[in-house]
């Protein structure tokens, strides 16, 4: 990544700390995200995985620390502006607009960067009609990035209706209808079959591939972070208990103790 | 991309071509199809078949009644559309809409009335009255926007309280005698005087906020309300700022009752708080209820089907009539199979028959009375239900306490009732509860349609929302899968 050592990481993640009553959820917690890179996060269930996300979109403040995106620091904004200034993500509970149609759903995440009001909409001026031209065709495009799985009649069909796999890649859909330059995907894979699997996991390079996107990733599925990850991030309790290649995460006995425990160790 | 997935090879295990396909399967209601066929309607299509019955109904009638019925419609029409937009788009339950309505009336009573001393022109005051309103909504919103669900509908609801307390005991409101010296619509230095000029300005108010409406909701800014009442996390970290659209809907739907209470104002001559109390917030929702939240076609269906039924209930032979093709239409919409509704009234007839055979002989005064009815329904069923003698009282209400013993016993019967779970005891148990449901509107609501008509009213959402919980035109939502 030459661009880091010119431009400094995308997203800087500086003595992030928070807790839920008397539970250190985050502690201290420190890592960065180089432009187009691809980092995993992994770590047992309860390890603040969410957590952090939601601090990095704003649903939580943080107590102490800071998140820096391009350089500035983003704690305190209100999440759609956060997501305004470029960071997307999925939910780990598919949040859907379950009542709206496939294509709404998308273009409704293109409201950040488009501008017609309440006036231009009424008077259906010829800006607006562009704008809505374009975000339809934005949606298509997103939507045709999962090759025939969301195109064509499915456009009309409201969320409720898609399958679950289905859901997981309408929600990607829908994150980078948002023009993001950093997306968040929490648990892209789970739930999905094998076949499924693979295929996210080539996804999630195509993104970045063509779509451009630096990308930070919650996945509990070892086969699908080594075959995404630039980094991997292992977290535990809130603490940051390994970092780097895959291997060496992977490998790591401290990461081996969170996921199975100490006996494992001396048992081996 | 117009291709489509349809590829030669066979649906595939876990493709989900069997959920999407669910929906065909699924057995369709003519309200149903009616929608469907609603959707591929073109806009201006959609606008002329809602509007036309509107703009011939004047010269329909001819009875000044009616055209005044008429603008009232209208006027609710105006307020359903107006709470549509909180309650069906944004999914905010909103308990003080109705006071935005009377700040529209009370507006133009201070800008057009003998008593505040000035006649503003209408095509000056309405608009101006709409963008004031609106700001009264985003005030209103402001200390709201962060609230959700319950807590919400408490705040509005002191909201309206408030305006009620401040618009009795107010001294430039006032009081409760209100403001009756209203001058008439002054329209570009003509005044208008007649029902028809009035009817034909709140319709061109109504096709203005229609076609207004329709193509706000086929916008951004509609998309994002539908999106924020999906799920507003979501909407949030898809870039929507869902406090300022909160407060967008408010505003939109304030300033829409302020228009319509720009309208009232002059038609009534007069304003007075109690026009704009909570039975009014739950009429304008039983429409918006009944017709479909979030359908501008259905919010529009229901304001007129509810008004009217109102106006019709006002006289006791519309009333009658009303009162038994509702029962049987709610009998035939709730029951199956489809012969059970004719079986259930042929056996509640031939019971009717055989009780009131067997009174007559034991006491003839249970049957010798007369009833309050004269619509021919009425004098048909006189002699198969129990009218008491002396039934109606000196003062014309009704005296007998076997009457009023029977009204409590049907409440009871009917909470009895839904305690019995197997479906062949229910319909048997329901004969009886009909013939007892029959005798007490011969012989008490009936005397009293300004009581009965809301009972009524009530009655029949409560079966149409059993059959069709999403209103008539309503979309039916899925909340969690």
């Amino acid at each position: 990544m030459t661009s880091d050592a010119l431009h400094g990481p995308l997203l800087d993640i500086r003595g992030l700390s928070l807790s839920f009553g008397g539970l250190r959820v985050l502690d201290e917690l420190d890592f960065a995200v180089g432009e187009r890179e691809i980092v995993s996060v992994i770590g047992p269930n309860g390890a603040g995985k969410t957590t952090l996300f939601n601090v990095i979109t704003g649903v939580y403040p943080p107590e102490a620390g800071d998140v820096l995106f391009d350089g500035a620091s983003i704690v305190g904004l209100d999440p759609h502006k956060i997501a305004r200034r470029g960071i997307a993500r999925t939910f780990q509970t598919l949040r859907l607009f379950l009542n709206m149609t496939v294509k709404e759903n998308v273009m409704a995440a293109a409201y950040g960067h488009t501008r017609a009001g309440i006036v231009r909409s009424v008077l259906r001026t010829p800006g607006m009609r562009r704008e809505e031209r374009e975000i339809g065709q934005l949606a298509e495009d997103r939507l045709a990035f999962f090759g025939d799985r969301l195109v064509g009649y499915r456009w009309g069909q409201p969320a409720y209706s898609l399958s679950y796999a289905n859901r997981r890649r309408l929600e990607i859909a829908r994150a980078t209808a948002a023009n993001p330059r950093l997306l968040l995907l929490d648990e892209p894979a789970a739930g999905m079959n094998p076949v499924e699997t693979n295929e996210i996991t080539e996804l999630i390079s195509r993104l970045r591939e063509e779509g451009g996107f630096t990308i930070l990733v919650i996945e509990h599925d070892m086969h699908v972070v080594e075959g995404i990850s630039d980094r991997v991030v292992a977290l535990d309790h809130g603490v940051k208990i390994a970092e780097g290649t895959y291997e060496r995460v992977a490998t790591d006995p401290r990461v081996v103790e969170a996921y199975l425990g100490t006996s494992a160790i001396e048992d081996t | 991309m117009s291709t489509g997935p349809q590829s030669p090879e066979p649906p595939r295990i876990g493709v989900d071509e069997w959920v999407a396909s669910s929906e065909e399967r699924r057995a369709r209601s003519v309200a149903d199809r009616l929608q469907e066929r609603l959707e591929r309607t073109p806009a201006a299509a959609k606008l002329v078949a809602l509007a036309l019955p509107f703009a011939i109904f004047p010269l329909l009638v001819d009875s000044d009644y009616l055209k005044q019925v008429g603008i009232d419609t209208l006027i609710f029409v105006l307020l359903a559309l107006g709470l549509n937009v909180a309650v069906g788009w944004v999914g905010l339950l909103d308990l003080g809409f109705v006071a935005f309505f009377g700040l529209g009336a009370y507006l133009y009573a201070s800008v057009a009335s003998e008593y505040a001393g000035r006649h503003w022109e209408a095509q000056f005051a309405v608009p101006a009255i709409a963008i004031a309103v609106a700001a009264a909504g985003f005030l209103v919103g402001l200390p709201s926007r962060r609230l959700v669900g319950d807590y919400l509908a408490i705040v509005t609801l002191f909201f309206l309280q408030i305006w009620l307390v401040v618009l009795i005991n107010a001294s430039f409101t006032r009081g409760p005698n209100g403001i009756s010296d209203i001058y008439p619509l002054k329209l570009f230095g003509r005044e208008i005087v007649s029902l028809n000029g009035y009817y034909y300005v709140t319709f061109a108010a109504f096709v203005v906020i229609v076609s207004f409406l329709y193509l706000l909701g086929r916008s951004r800014t509609g998309r994002a309300w539908r999106a924020v009442r999906e799920d507003e996390l979501a909407a949030e970290l898809m870039t929507m700022p869902v406090n300022r659209l909160k407060l967008m809907a408010f505003a939109v739907g304030a300033g829409i009752a302020g228009v319509a209470g720009a309208l009232f104002a002059p038609a009534q001559g007069a304003v007075f708080p109690a026009s704009f109390d909570i039975v009014l917030l739950i009429t304008v929702y039983a429409m918006v209820v009944l017709g479909g939240a979030g359908s501008l076609f259905g919010v529009t269906v229901g304001a007129v089907l509810i008004n009217a039924s109102l106006e019709a209930l006002r006289d006791p032979d519309d009333a009658s009539w009303l009162f038994y093709g509702v029962v049987v239409l709610a009998l035939i919409l709730l029951m199956r199979p489809r012969w059970l509704p004719v079986a259930v009234l042929g056996a509640t007839a031939v019971f009717g028959v055989v009780v009131h055979e067997v009174a007559e002989q034991v006491r003839p005064s249970l049957v010798s009375g007369t009833t309050f009815g004269t619509a021919s329904v009425d004098r048909l069923v006189d002699s198969w239900v129990l009218v008491p003698e002396g039934a109606v009282g000196p003062d014309g209400l009704p005296a007998g306490a076997l009457a009023r013993l029977a009204y409590i016993g049907l409440i009871a019967a009917i909470l009895a009732l839904t305690l019995i779970r197997s479906p062949l005891w229910r319909a048997i148990a329901l004969v009886p509860v009909l013939y007892l449901t029959f005798c007490v509107w011969e012989n008490i609501l009936l005397a009293q349609p300004a009581v009965a008509r809301f009972v009524l009213i009530g009655a029949m959402l409560v079966a149409l929302m059993a059959v069709r919980p999403q209103g008539l035109f309503g979309k039916q939502r899925v909340e969690v899968v």
